[in-house]
This record gives C-alpha cells, structure tokens and sequence, in this order.
C-alpha cells in the first residue's frame, strides 16, 4: 500500500523532508511507524507520540488503508 | 467562536472589538508572549509550526468544551505560526460571559488544554546560534495523566 506521510517538528529533520509518498506493508500505524524508525534511525518511542490518519487522532491499531494520510505527533508545545 | 492560525502578527484591539456585545459583563484575555529564554538559555526568536487540519479540529473542540462547561457567552483563539521575534503574541485567547468567574476560568481552561493537546510546535533559535525543537516537558507531563501519551 501506499500512504502520504506527513512529517512535523523533529520528523522533519529527522526525514529530512515535510511529507513523502510512502510505499509499505505495514497495515497499522504502529508497524509503519516501526518501519520508519528502522529507515531514518529514529528512536523516539511510539509511546510518547499520538498519531493522526486522515487529519484525526486514530488508534495505532487501527487497520490502515492505501492512500491514508498519516502524521506522529511528537508531543506539541503551542502556546 | 473561532480558531485560527495566522502568520502575521495578531491585532489584539481589533480581535478584543469583534468581540464586544451588550450581553456580556465581562472580557477576559491572554497572551502568550515569546520571551527571551528558556531553560537558562537565551533565545533570540522561535519559528511555530502547526498541523492546520488537526489543530483546527482539536482547538475547535476546546473551544466547545469551554462553552459546555462554563457559562461563557463567546471564546475566541488566534495562534501564530511561522518566525517570531522576542516580544510577540503567540496566541491570544479572548472570552466574554455575563460575569467575571466563568470568563475567568474558561480562558483558563482554553489556553491549557491548547497547550496539551493542538498540534503546534516550535523550533528555538539561541543567541548562540544554535536551534532545537522545544519539549514542552510540563505539557508532556499533562498529556500522559490525561493518557494522550504515556511514560
């Protein structure tokens, strides 16, 4: 499948880009993003971040589908 | 009711006066403002960045929670992305609500939750020269007893 990764704060340096078209067999949140760890040497654990599919929070065991937008949210500092 | 996401700098005055009708007895606000340090090191301006779709969303969600829960008339967030200097309004929040009290605590409990739960980020660029992403660890610490995240 194929997902639009979108890429905030520190996963921008540490993809070195905003957003990437994504080709995986991943078909969860938590096992894309154990992909991605593995590709761009991250190590910020899946616990500490949330995850958002299509613009909305989402469970990281929800089943993913091809075209599915995706974003981990570090943990955010507005204010 | 409104949240929006600006990159020039937020018009407290003219945000203050769309606000302004006769059945509120009361206008509350904060600004949040970047200062020159954190951590002990000296900052020199932030860059904010945000998740447009999601913070949309979310804050607008906050700002219903806010109206459910406090017996407010009207809430309004402004948050600024993009470069800032030392000096300039990061967010504004304006309420308005027939008394005080409830004005008072609803501005509180927006500008709280946005800081846990809105997806924006800034990056800090040091008098030294140096940046970095800034952890929140105080948010990060609210967003794990609220179970967004965990230890």
């Amino acid at each position: 499948m194929t997902y639009q990764l979108l890429y905030f704060a520190m996963f921008q340096d540490w993809a070195g880009k905003n957003e990437e078209q994504f080709s995986s067999a991943a078909a969860t949140p938590a096992a894309l993003y154990e992909e991605l760890c593995k590709k761009y040497s991250i190590n910020y654990p899946q616990r500490q971040l949330r995850v958002a599919v299509n613009d909305q929070f989402a469970n990281w065991e929800q089943p993913l589908n091809d075209g599915d937008r995706i974003a981990f949210i570090p943990p955010v500092a507005g204010g | 009711m409104y949240f929006e996401i600006s990159e020039t700098p937020i018009d407290i005055i003219e945000r203050r006066t769309r606000m302004v009708q006769y059945h509120a007895g009361g206008y509350v606000s904060f600004e949040g403002w970047i200062r020159d340090h954190n951590h002990g090191k000296e900052v020199r301006s932030l860059e904010y960045q945000a998740y447009p779709a999601l913070a949309g969303t979310e804050a607008e969600k906050i700002l219903q929670e806010a109206k459910d829960q406090f017996a407010i008339d009207d809430c309004d967030v402004v948050h600024r992305v993009g470069h800032l200097d030392v000096g300039e309004i990061a967010v504004w929040v304006g309420v308005t609500a027939a008394h005080r009290g409830a004005a008072f605590d609803a501005c509180e409990y927006i500008i709280d939750e946005l800081k846990i739960r809105v997806p924006i980020w800034k990056n800090e660029h040091y008098l030294n020269g140096k940046s970095g992403w800034v952890e929140c660890h105080e948010c990060k610490k609210k967003a794990i007893e609220k179970g967004l995240i965990h230890e």
